[in-house]
């Protein structure tokens, strides 16, 4: 099983994959050599399974209700809801994935690393007060408001489970590939572990356990990161002038690296990929299911702005090491194939970050940023079952379903099985997948949560108009389309399928399918002068003052 | 079927102070963020030379590099101000509504 598999799978799991028009295929990502077992990362990982098993142990005490399960009661704060936020999205793709695109591309890298960071403060600005003050456990709460109750949650549940199931197969196949590379498990084996942890988080520790673990690993990547910073540094006396200089000699395109390249030269691609990692990023359901998790609106706010502080600290010294790496890693024969420097990467091209912790602190770094990078994969598995868990039981289960008539203690259990039923399909799919190229399931997570779920979400939030069924068609618009645009772009129809040519030349269908979802979603909402869209309408009064205040939203948390 | 309290909080001029006032500083830094991004990303697209150019004389760091960061820092330093207002005068403002809703 060949490292190629790995560099195809991870090189799909890492950010690089979403990029427009890559000039890396996923083939050439480099052929690797199983490293040999490094002690330091086994004995790191399983402290921290331990830990994070503890935790767990702790937290299952502390569930008790279908609130503490799903949002820990809303009694997270402010700040440690931020550094939860900050780890669920300073995943494994973040930390290898752009560090490497930065070593492959300079200046287009850290261009690339702006875009996904940007969403963030727009998260803040028009979603993060009105999430919080409207929703309770899943983002189907603010969408069916004032809308139909079971249709619009049958259709929020299809978006997120779809967009749950495509994420969790990206990051089983990368976690099953990492692992196999770093601590010398086989593929399988290292599947099976990362889902029945997971498994084991999610169902006794619900979302206290989760936060928690996302917590320690934010705090241990964050640690890692600005340690390797420092020696980076220090090895270049402090002068990041002389960072730059060195870069500019070891890399093959000489000081062009210094300027944007091909990477985003297209502005349609530019403009689809960016949409759809700021407005998909706003529509992921893990990461919505974190604005419950705070008791109101200021804890909300207060979180958003200490994740986005974090994230951006960590962006940009993930790009000061990714240029480091091009002269440190681009130019010592030790960590090439064969020992030849230009040649292929031992590890895949994802693996610069590694190797400069290698060089940087010997083999005690490396096996932390190993751990630190396999404790990434399973916080982010946890959050993705947990939310893909409340879809199934709050929604489908206890108001589709039974229409609100499940007990409190049904819906746990229902949710809890929920779990295990996703750690089981996480498990098979990930073997399944295991010699797949997943990088179209990238594009197709961001391109649904944008095309999908974040224009029902935005609407129900800002625009009075919207009714039930210009919310379902314009939302099923949006998942159909965002789906066939990836099947006709090239990761599909050429890389899976084997055609010639695309047919959707973009391999972003944001820009496309989002406005179609938009345009949809609006004029059905317009036509429909049925009774039903007239109570749906004036409801919409009400609704404003508590997105806007809150009053209500604390009653209902309480519940 | 509206419900009271919701009516009384309409009806008070402090609530629509509050959503004016938070409203217009959402959308101006929403602004800000967005024309900052684009206009690199535009940048990127259609001057790439602009970026190009040395920070300094015979600096090896070329000015991308310092606005690429630049974009992140500012945007983050918005969500303080955002923060500073919502979660200080803004807020102030919301308790006093949630008040006088009589809930």
């Amino acid at each position: 099983m060949s490292a190629q598999a790995f560099a195809k799978a991870f090189g799909a799991f890492a950010v690089v994959s979403l990029t427009a028009g890559a000039a890396f295929a996923a083939g050439d990502m480099g052929a690797a050599a199983k490293q040999p077992i490094n002690p330091t990362a086994i004995a790191m990982f399983v402290a921290f399974v331990g830990a994070t098993l503890g935790i767990t142990y702790w937290a299952a005490k502390r569930t008790k209700s279908a609130s503490d399960f799903y949002t820990a009661g809303g009694g997270i704060s402010g700040f440690q809801n931020g550094l939860a936020i900050a780890g669920d999205y300073m995943s494994a793709a973040t930390l290898l994935g752009l560090s490497s695109l930065v070593y492959l591309t300079g200046f287009d890298g850290m261009a690339y690393t702006v875009s996904f960071f940007v969403g963030w403060p727009i998260i803040l600005f028009l979603m993060a007060e009105r999430l919080r003050n409207l929703g309770r456990f899943t983002f189907a709460d603010i969408a069916s408001y004032r809308l139909d109750q079971s249709k619009v949650r049958t259709f929020a549940a299809l978006g997120s489970l779809t967009v749950v199931i495509c994420y969790l197969i990206v990051q089983m196949v990368g976690a099953g590939q990492l692992i196999k590379l770093l601590f010398g498990l086989d593929y399988a084996v290292a599947v099976v572990l990362v889902g029945v942890l997971m498994v084991i988080y999610v169902t006794f520790g619900g979302m206290i356990a989760t936060t928690w673990v996302q917590i320690i690993k934010a705090c241990l990547m964050l640690g890692g990161g600005f340690l390797l910073l420092f020696l980076t540094l220090a090895h270049f006396g402090f002068s990041l002038e002389s960072v730059f200089a060195k870069a500019t000699e070891a890399h093959k395109n000489g000081v062009k690296i210094l300027g944007p390249g091909a990477l985003l030269a297209d502005p349609v691609s530019t403009v689809s990929m960016s949409l759809g990692l700021v407005f998909g990023t706003a529509a992921l359901p893990h990461i919505m299911m974190r604005f419950f998790t705070v008791p109101n609106a200021k804890e909300a706010r207060k979180s958003v702005f200490v994740a986005s502080g974090l994230i951006g600290a960590f962006f940009l010294v993930v790009c000061i090491l990714g240029v480091a790496a091009i002269s440190i890693v681009g130019s010592n024969p030790q960590y090439f194939e064969g020992g030849q420097v230009g040649g292929k990467l031992i590890g895949g091209n994802n693996m610069p970050i590694m190797h400069l912790a290698q060089a940087m602190g010997g083999d005690m770094l490396l096996g932390f940023m190993s751990a630190v990078a396999f404790a990434t994969i399973l916080a982010v598995v946890a959050g993705l079952a947990l939310a893909g868990a409340s879809s199934i039981a709050h929604d489908l289960y206890a108001r589709v379903i039974r229409k609100g008539q499940a007990t409190e203690a049904e819906e746990m259990r229902v949710s809890k099985l929920s779990s295990l039923f996703l750690g089981v399909v996480g498990v098979g799919l990930g073997i399944l997948f295991e010699k797949q190229n997943v990088a179209f399931l990238v594009g197709l997570t961001f391109g649904i949560a944008a095309s999908a779920n974040f224009p029902v979400l935005i609407l129900s939030m800002y625009w009075k108009g919207l009714t039930t069924k210009g919310a379902l068609l314009g939302g099923l618009t949006g998942l159909l389309s965002a789906v066939g645009f990836v099947v006709l772009s090239k990761t599909v129809w050429v890389a899976v399928i084997g055609f010639d040519k695309p047919i959707f030349p973009y391999e972003h269908p944001a820009l496309f399918s989002m406005t179609l979802a938009f345009l949809v979603t609006i004029v059905v909402s317009k036509l429909d002068a049925s009774a039903q869209a007239k109570r749906e309408i004036a409801a919409y009064d009400d609704q404003y003052v508590r997105s806007q205040t809150g009053i209500g939203a604390a009653a209902a948390s309480a519940h | 079927m509206t419900d009271p309290v919701y009516e009384r909080v309409r009806a008070n001029p402090k609530f629509k102070e509050l959503t004016r006032k938070r409203g217009r500083l959402a959308i101006v830094l929403s602004l800000i963020v967005l024309v900052g991004y684009y206009a690199l990303m535009m940048a990127v697209a259609f001057a790439p030379d602009t970026l190009r150019q040395p920070l300094a004389e015979g600096s090896m760091i070329s000015i991308g590099f310092p606005i690429a960061a630049v974009v992140i820092v500012v945007s983050w330093l918005l969500t303080g101000v955002y923060s500073y207002f919502a979660n200080g005068e803004f807020e102030d403002l919301n308790n006093q509504i949630v008040e006088e809703s009589g809930q």
